[in-house]
């Protein structure tokens, strides 16, 4: 289960980790486009999108849509949500903890206005 | 200023590494001290709301050593991290390896010991610290990774909403 969700994990980041595939999953967020149309605003060939598409669709961030002549392909939110989730929860926190020592560090630079970097004037100047 | 984060930035350099970069209104030397004296560490290194740090023990020195552990107020849950310090380098640089203890989570994905590097890099009036972990290898980032995942799911969805907002339009 744990072996799963990593594997998983391991093939969302790899698939993110290319500036043409997000783009890609960008104008998929705004709606189903098939090949041709996704291959429209990049410089790249037809087949290198193709390419990208099969990461990004080994990754189960999309899929294929019914209509068989134009195969759309449209945008699965679940895999990037778990990775987003993931990366979110450190990030936030880290946020946390660094909210606390700004506080921490402001108390400190009170506490010891000796410091070379306290500049006591400017700052009052400031104020008013 | 161009290069200031002042918000909390996570990437991963790659498959076996998570970094997270953060700047401070304060002086390297300031900074490098809230993240080396135990009383000011344990005033700040909490993670989330409702998490306390019954242990903060860190022997900084290179060899020294150094035993965090958090407890949920609520619940009781504790977990760890501990480990032996490579570098010290004030005001500039930490090394130090982490072991995380499972504790009370029921985690008992057998992993090496990570390793952290901490730098703390002046921006004119600021200190930007950038925190490095190697897990060492993919299987160990990955396990982190899980066991970092729990149920946040609908809260994840808007964050994915953001995710895409951020990405350049072609």
């Amino acid at each position: 289960m744990k072996a799963d969700a990593s594997n998983r994990l391991d093939a969302t980041f790899l698939a993110l980790a290319d500036p043409t595939r997000r783009a890609i999953l960008a104008r998929l967020a705004s709606g189903d486009a098939s090949v041709t149309e996704l291959a429209e605003p990049f410089a790249i060939s037809q087949p290198a999108i193709s390419k990208h598409l099969k990461v990004l669709e080994r990754a189960g961030l999309i899929s294929v849509g019914q209509d068989a002549q134009r195969r759309p392909r449209r945008l699965e939110g679940t895999p990037l949500a778990e990775a987003t989730a993931w990366l979110e929860q450190y990030r936030a926190a880290w946020e946390a903890n660094f909210q606390r020592l700004d506080g921490l560090l402001e108390e400190m630079q009170r506490a010891s206005p000796a410091s070379k970097r306290a500049r006591p004037q400017t700052k009052r100047q400031k104020r008013r | 200023m161009r290069t200031t984060i002042d918000r909390a930035e996570v990437t991963q350099p790659s498959e076996r590494e998570v970094q997270v970069k953060r700047s401070f209104k304060a002086p390297p030397a300031v900074v490098y001290r809230a993240y080396t004296e135990p009383e000011l560490v344990r005033r700040w290194l909490l993670g989330p709301a409702g998490w306390s740090m019954p242990v903060c023990e860190m022997d900084v020195r290179v060899g020294g050593r150094y035993r965090w552990r958090w407890r949920n107020d609520e619940d009781g849950a504790e977990f760890g991290f501990s480990g032996t310090f490579r570098e010290v380098r004030p005001p500039s640089r930490i090394v130090h390896t982490e072991a995380y203890d499972p504790g009370t989570s029921g985690d008992d994905f057998p992993r090496n010991d990570a390793l952290v590097t901490v730098t703390f890099m002046e921006e004119g009036d600021r200190t930007t610290v950038t925190t490095l972990v190697d897990f060492g290898s993919k299987q160990a980032r990955d396990a982190a990774v899980a066991t970092g995942m729990t149920d946040g799911m609908e809260q994840s969805y808007q964050l994915l909403d953001r995710l895409l907002d951020e990405q350049p339009r072609p």
